[in-house]
């Protein structure tokens, strides 16, 4: 018999790779069987990339994977074949800089990883093996091994708890190190194993390891001697995370079932997919063209080259013969590295050193952002957190904000408002003058000062009592053996009576995964039903008279968002087994006996419009049979192995029928602070707001006036299951006709929307919102018909384009990353950001170009897959108009700053080919190839693009218009590239022909001598590198100490190492080119003058440029009083009106 | 003790840096600055330009090309490259005193001593008079390094190789009777290469350091014979050679040659006839170049060069142009930023 179900388990496994088995304890299941244990991967955790020995290689590999690397890496391979005008040294050493501190940073934390690793693979853990406690490291377990683990151990792998040292047979757990949630989870023990594990005999199959950490499914079987095997379901609640640690619970005992690579954590940490910049796009563009350049520029030399080695003497000089061996070249060979050779005299256009800097500018400029002491929250003790230092400047781009609601624009801190029983409207009224708190406030208006019957009111707050996942927080102080002591003091104080004594209440915790069950706890605790907690299975409750109640808990029926309820079933002393539901009301509603809707429909609408988040309440009796019923279904679908959601889904569906309602409660979500205020700036920053929410509604517009997104002269195009439902034809018909009706009026009739042009918010032109649910958005993308569908695509996006903001309720996470997709593919592809604190905000936070979590209550998900994270969302502003608009301006300049610099430092030596008869002789010495993009005029750009602020944060904040000047990627356009490429070619002309006309006579000296082609070199080049640093300080608005030090001190850095370079001998040169050249043009003073001259001239477009743009450039924004009065209008707007008057007076607004 | 210490390891530092709050001095190149600027800067360049180009003109230049490429020129009859050992005169008359001193240039045209395989065809270690490369020149030199039949050349390389060997001696025609003007061959090079980056090696005689080596190819006298008037301006410092191996930038060039400031001609070269005997050695005409010899006087911005006075003219011009136009805006439009 044994066998057999072995056998057919063994079958199905063969038929199913998807699963493992694992036997506990490495005890055979069988004896008279060979059973070959399956291999696993041991514990080893390895997230370090490099070893020793393969280290040089394999970073070396990875490093010029990287196209900038591999040119360079290409022109010095170049130079060291091909004779070269210059040596590989020049571009030879800045790579190997580049490459060597890359290399040692990328060691470096790869040494930490191995610490870290080695850290946790030596851990000593404790292996339960015959019997005897072994100690072990952590490396050394395999799969099957018993372990035990202390409290506040973390666990090694990946456990299935067998036992624990609770006499619940449950163990908390604390996930902080997972997921950033700091709260105590629970986790059950296998039902009925036995409690020596010296003498339990089981398997374990389970699925294959997958990274969701909180999807598991398994099943065990445990054979007892004499018996069948007996099956247990194994869920998420058995299985131990590695990484979690273990809290409350003296020691667990847990069978390892992932291990190593394997486990869940491990599987979790694998890279986020990356997302580039716009401006890295602009760079690569750039670079393009500047690739062009340079390849046009080393053909235009070649070719000129040989027409001029045509003309008779030209080729071969008596003074210059050439060596036999290049006598015997092929012709077609020399042009060929000539070509090379002239590609590498100006391969300096593209610097090695761009990309260094660019790296750098990111990596410390986002230490701002963590820095910023205003992104500091006191209350959760935490700044702002940078995830991506690539997408600074993307911050700066922004022009579609998606939001969502709980927890990001509201507090997702929940309050009980109010609840509605039976159809009468209860409110809770601090220190109450009615003895038990409760009072009836305004029902409705035709039942004034009724209330629902006793024993309704009763079932009621037993429903808020009994159907929640919430637990009693056990305070850290208070230890296991407290807990009765605990009680006690609970119970005294239900003596006391409530609100005489709230701070004591208060300290009473509760930990939920949803802030709602807490507030309805907490509500109920309020009407005098006080939930004590749970006791093996057994819930506690204290009755408004102080009795202790006990229910039996048989069943939890999740809470999962496409139900959008939850259910318990429990037994109550007298034997009844009752199931309570709450949900949101369309999905309560269609189960319960219709004739108790309508009352509560009222009350619920009313609440919703106010801005509360209700729930509605119901619950049946099951009698024996159906129970036993709903239990077996229950049972078999958690046993299954596959498709588990889905059967578990279609029994839930089956018992949550046929209930009776009981009530509604109202609960209040605060909005965040300054939210309207923050969503007001954004919009006035012209960005576009869309607020995805999987809320209803009515509630989701609420707080889309109370955030002021929605203003009173906001026209509502309105496209939900509603509205299709209106006109009594096919929803597909009536979709259609709305969608062209509302894109007539938004798009086409709209007069087109001027650019840079501020929200008038008293003018004449409308506004328009557009509202539209998950079902609809859901036709609109998946219309019946393919051409259709990207029709309405189309207009739906056009409509949304056109609206200031747009509200879209009820949707899955799925379809928010939809449509975050959908505008992010749209024409022109707009940058978006996505913001939002929960779990179900990954995907579009994922999706998005930049995804900012909140740092909230619902975990710490959606923080470990974004991008930034701040702690509230009022912080977005500053990090969109002040940190994001300077970081776009600082990476813009460098950028164009970077290939102007480059451009007008090988021009001159493009220049100079035509005097030197197309040798590749270099202008300047290699000395000065090398250092020029190192040394010289590095530091001054790193700086201005770390502290430049062009205009100050504060006028920044205060004039959010001040963002739209640099939307669309404003300062990285063709635009504004040709004209620093423009005026790069201006300055490499001046500097190369201003020293030509001045060596019309190379006699500069006073005593007769002359100047050769290295001083003409060192006075283009010390042109050069004054005349960049002073267009760069000229660039620079905000002088702080340190510019003054790099700007002033790399000129001197200059002049120093000229001096010096050329002051000594150098043993290692073979050529001493720069011998008292720099000293000796010092002493001309005609070298002096032209220096001068051509420095001024080079700068004095720039000086008027600056002078006759001013007024109409952003920094007029500063002075003008047009604009602090602009500022002005906003403030008086921030204080908000009454939620209430607003909502309803807008509502007439509404189009239908 | 350990939280707080927690929640200040947490709370960013509230400094000036961190905060991006560094005080900052917000220069604004406003027009009330930038016009005054100008006037200032147009005015001052204006006047270094006046000075620059009074300068300039004061600066008195004879050239005169001898290449002989034209039938009637003095020097035509040696432009063949036949012809060996060939001497011609050259007779010229100054009008009125040529101020002193007087510096005498010899200048070539299209001659790319810029040419990078040329440049780089030399051997520093054997110039600053290290033996060991006189036995093993670098192979930078080549194919001026080895002779045919394999004995290396000091000084190598083709700089080296293609000294400007013409030489020149001036008469002054004074009552039909030829006097030798004297020529200064001392301080034409830099001091620091004539001091420090040139060596001979210390032997001595030099000659003995010569040995097993050759001449270049083109040279008639060997390196150590550069000059036998003067016994110490032979080998690597002699100052022609040193002035041909600081290379010029552009393809038309002029090198010291000598200059004029003995006894009665320190004032400059009296009002007159003079004859140039030029032995011309120099090759020229296969490339398309030309030869020419300079007199200049010499001023505190060098030679004679207008470019620089009338580029700072211009700028100058320009600059207190461009301040009188933002004047007439700045009345017309008022930019509204001015206080």
């Amino acid at each position: 018999m044994l066998r057999r179900t072995l056998n057919r388990w063994l079958g199905r496994d063969e038929r199913r790779v998807d699963s493992r088995n694992i036997c506990v304890g490495h005890r055979s299941s069988s004896n008279n069987e060979a059973f070959i244990p399956p291999k696993f991967c041991d514990n080893r955790i390895v997230s370090s990339k490099y070893t020793v020995w393969n280290f040089l290689p394999k970073n070396l590999f990875e490093q010029f994977r990287r196209i900038a690397n591999f040119y360079f890496l290409i022109i010095f391979l170049v130079q060291v074949i091909v004779d070269t005008p210059t040596s590989p040294v020049t571009s030879g050493l800045p790579l190997f800089f580049v490459i060597t501190v890359t290399a040692i940073k990328q060691g470096y934390e790869d040494w930490l990883r191995h610490k870290a690793d080695n850290e946790v693979n030596k851990y000593p853990v404790t292996v339960l093996e015959q019997g005897r406690r072994v100690r072990k490291e952590s490396e050394k377990i395999k799969v099957g091994d018993v372990l035990e683990v202390d409290e506040d151990e973390t666990f090694p792998c990946d456990l299935i708890l067998l036992q624990s040292s609770r006499e619940d047979d449950t163990c908390f757990v604390t996930t902080a190190s997972l997921d950033g949630e700091s709260n105590h989870k629970t986790h059950y023990t296998v039902p009925d194993t036995e409690k020596d594990l010296e003498s339990l005999n089981a398997t374990i199959e389970c699925e294959q390891p997958q990274p969701d950490l909180y999807k598991f499914v398994g099943r065990m079987h445990i054979y007892k001697a004499d018996q069948e095997p007996a099956v247990r379901s194994l869920g998420p609640e058995n299985l131990l995370l590695k990484g979690s640690t273990l809290k409350n619970t003296q020691t667990i005992c847990g069978v390892a079932i992932y291990t190593g690579m394997e486990t869940k954590m491990a599987l979790n940490y694998q890279g986020k997919s990356q997302k580039r910049s716009a401006v890295e796009k602009s760079i690569n563009a750039f670079l393009l063209v500047y690739l062009c350049i340079l390849v046009s520029k080393a053909l235009v030399c070649t070719t000129l080259k040989y027409v001029w080695q045509n003309k008779p003497g030209q080729d071969e000089p008596w003074y210059n013969e050439k060596t036999q061996r290049e006598k015997d070249t092929n012709l077609y060979l020399k042009m060929f590295t000539d070509f090379l050779s002239f590609m590498v005299l100006f391969n300096f256009i593209i610097p090695v050193s761009m990309y260094v800097t660019v790296e750098m500018q990111k990596f410390l400029g986002s230490f701002f952002i963590t820095w910023d002491k205003d992104f500091f929250d006191p209350e959760i003790k935490e700044g702002a957190l940078v995830n991506t230092s690539d997408l600074n400047e993307e911050l700066g781009q922004v022009e579609y904000v998606f939001t969502d609601k709980t927890g990001t624009l509201t507090q997702n801190n929940m309050e009980f408002i109010e609840c509605c029983i039976d159809g009468f409207q209860y409110k809770y009224q601090d220190a109450g003058t009615d003895l038990d708190g409760f009072c009836v406030t305004d029902g409705p208006a035709n039942k004034v000062q009724h209330k629902a019957g006793r024993e309704k009111e009763e079932l009621f707050l037993r429903a808020l009592c009994l159907c929640h996942t919430v637990q009693v927080k056990e305070s850290p102080e208070q230890g296991q053996g407290q807990r009765d002591g605990l009680m006690d003091h609970v119970d005294g104080l239900g003596v006391d009576g409530e609100g005489l004594h709230p701070p004591p209440q208060e300290q009473r915790g509760f930990i939920a995964s949803s802030p709602d069950e807490v507030a309805l706890v907490k509500g109920a605790m309020r009407y005098g039903f006080t939930f004590l907690g749970f006791e093996s299975k057994t819930m506690k409750i204290l009755t408004r008279d102080n009795d202790v109640e006990r229910y039996e808990l048989l069943h939890v029926l999740n809470f999962d968002p496409v139900r959008r309820r939850m259910s318990v079933i429990v037994r109550s002393k007298s034997g009844d087994t009752l199931l309570f539901c709450k949900g949101a009301d369309s999905s309560i509603f269609p189960r319960v006996r219709q004739e108790e809707v309508e009352r509560i429909r009222m009350n619920v609408e009313r609440n919703a419009t106010e801005g509360y988040r209700t729930l509605c309440v119901a619950y049946k009796y099951l009698n024996a049979e159906e129970y036993a019923q709903a239990d077996a279904g229950l049972r078999e679908a958690r046993l299954a192995l596959q498709d588990r959601e889905e059967k578990l889904m279609a029994v839930y569906n089956q018992v949550e029928t046929g209930m009776s309602l009981i009530g509604a409660t109202a609960v209040e979500d605060r909005l965040q602070e300054e939210a309207a205020e923050t969503m007001e700036a954004l919009q006035g920053a012209g960005m576009k707001v869309w607020v995805l929410t999987g809320d209803k509604m009515e509630t989701a517009k609420s707080t889309c006036y109370a955030c002021r997104l929605f203003q009173r002269n906001t026209e509502l195009l309105e496209l939900t299951v509603r509205t299709l439902e209106d006109g009594g034809r096919r929803r597909e018909e009536r979709l259609h006709e709305l969608l062209v009706e509302y894109h007539k009026k938004a798009v086409q009739d709209a007069p087109p929307v001027k650019a840079g042009v501020t929200r008038a918010w008293s003018s004449a032109n409308h506004d328009y919102g557009f509202i539209i649910d998950g079902a609809t958005l859901s036709m609109v993308l998946n219309s019946s018909s393919e051409s259709n569908s990207s029709r309405y695509k189309n207009l739906f996006l056009q409509i949304c384009q056109n609206c200031t903001s747009v509200l879209c309720c009820r949707m899955a996470p799925l379809q928010k990353a939809q449509i975050v997709k959908m505008v992010k593919n749209s024409k022109g592809s707009p940058i978006t950001l996505s913001i939002g604190d929960g779990a179900n905000d990954v995907s579009m936070i994922l999706e998005a170009h930049v995804g900012i979590g909140i740092k909230g209550k619902e975990g710490r998900q959606a923080v470990r897959n974004s991008d930034y994270a701040i702690p509230k969302l009022k912080h977005l502003k500053k990090l969109l108009l002040a940190h994001g608009h300077l970081y776009y301006v600082r990476i813009a300049h460098l950028v164009q700053y970077f290939f102007y610099k480059n451009l007008c430092f090988i021009l001159p030596q493009f220049l100079y080919q035509f005097f030197c008869g197309y040798s590749q002789q270099p202008l300047y010495d290699a000395a000065y190839l090398t250092m020029y993009n190192i040394c010289f005029t590095s530091m001054p750009i790193l700086a201005y693009s770390l502290l430049e602020q062009h205009i100050c944060m504060e006028v920044l904040l205060d004039n959010a218009t001040l963002y739209r000047g640099i939307a669309k990627n404003g300062m990285l356009r063709w635009g504004p590239f040709f004209y620093w490429t423009l005026l790069g070619v201006f300055h490499g002309l001046l500097f190369f022909f201003g020293v030509r006309y001045l060596f019309g006579n190379p006699a500069l000296q006073d005593n007769g001598q002359v100047f050769g082609n290295w001083s003409y070199g060192t006075i283009v080049f010390t042109v050069l590198v004054f005349t960049v640093t002073l267009k760069l300080a000229l660039d620079t608005r905000h002088w702080t100490w340190i510019n003054h030090f790099v700007i002033w001190g790399s000129l001197a850095f200059y002049v120093f190492f000229s001096f010096f370079w050329g002051g000594i001998i150098w043993p290692f040169l073979k050529q001493q080119r720069l011998y008292f050249v720099f000293a000796n043009m010092l002493s001309s003073v005609s070298a002096w003058l032209v220096i001068i001259l051509l420095i001024l001239l080079s700068l004095l477009p720039e000086i008027l440029l600056v002078v006759f743009r001013k007024p109409r450039g952003p920094h007029a924004g500063q002075m003008k009083p047009v604009h602090s009065s602009a500022g002005g209008h906003q403030s008086p707007r921030s204080s908000a009106r009454p939620l209430l008057m607003r909502t309803f007076s807008d509502e007439s607004n509404t189009v239908i | 003790m350990v939280k707080e210490e927690k929640e200040i390891a947490n709370r960013p530092d509230n400094t000036a840096f961190t905060q991006q709050r560094l005080p900052a001095w917000q220069p604004m190149l406003s027009a009330g600055i930038v016009i005054p600027g100008f006037v200032l800067i147009g005015l001052a360049f204006i006047g270094i330009g006046v000075a620059l180009f009074v300068t300039s003109r004061s600066i008195t230049v004879l050239e005169i090309d001898y290449t002989g490429i034209e039938k009637d020129s003095a020097c035509f009859k040696c432009s063949n490259a036949d012809v060996k050992n060939c001497v011609c005169n050259l007779v010229f008359s100054i009008d009125s005193l040529f101020e002193g001193p007087v510096f005498f240039y010899y200048g070539l045209s299209n001659y790319f001593q810029n040419y990078r395989k040329y440049a780089a065809s030399r051997d520093d270690e054997q110039l600053s008079g290290d033996l060991d490369a006189f036995t093993a020149p670098s192979d930078s030199c080549s194919p001026y390094d080895y002779n045919s039949n394999d004995k290396p050349i000091v000084p190598c390389g083709a700089i080296a190789n293609s000294m400007f060997n013409d030489t020149f001696v001036l008469y002054r025609v004074v009552n039909g009777a030829n006097k030798l003007v004297p020529l200064d061959g001392k301080g034409i090079a830099w001091w620091t290469d004539y001091n420090v980056k040139f060596r001979n090696p210390s032997v001595t005689p030099l000659k003995n350091a010569f040995n097993n080596t050759v001449k270049p190819i083109f040279w008639p006298k060997p390196a150590y014979q550069l000059d036998a008037s003067d016994p110490a301006n032979n080998g690597f410092i002699n100052q022609d050679f040193l002035v041909w191996m600081r290379r010029a930038a552009l393809p038309d060039f002029r090198k010291l040659y000598r200059r004029i400031t003995d006894g009665e001609y320190a004032k400059g070269l009296p009002a007159g006839n003079y004859s140039l005997t030029i032995a011309y050695n120099y090759p020229v005409e296969s490339f398309d170049g030309r030869k020419k010899v300079v007199f200049s006087n010499v001023s505190w911005m060098g030679g004679k060069n207008e470019f620089l006075g009338i580029a700072y003219l211009v700028v100058g011009s320009l600059c207190v142009l461009m301040s009188i136009v933002m004047l007439i805006v700045y009345a017309k439009f008022k930019f509204p930023e001015e206080d």
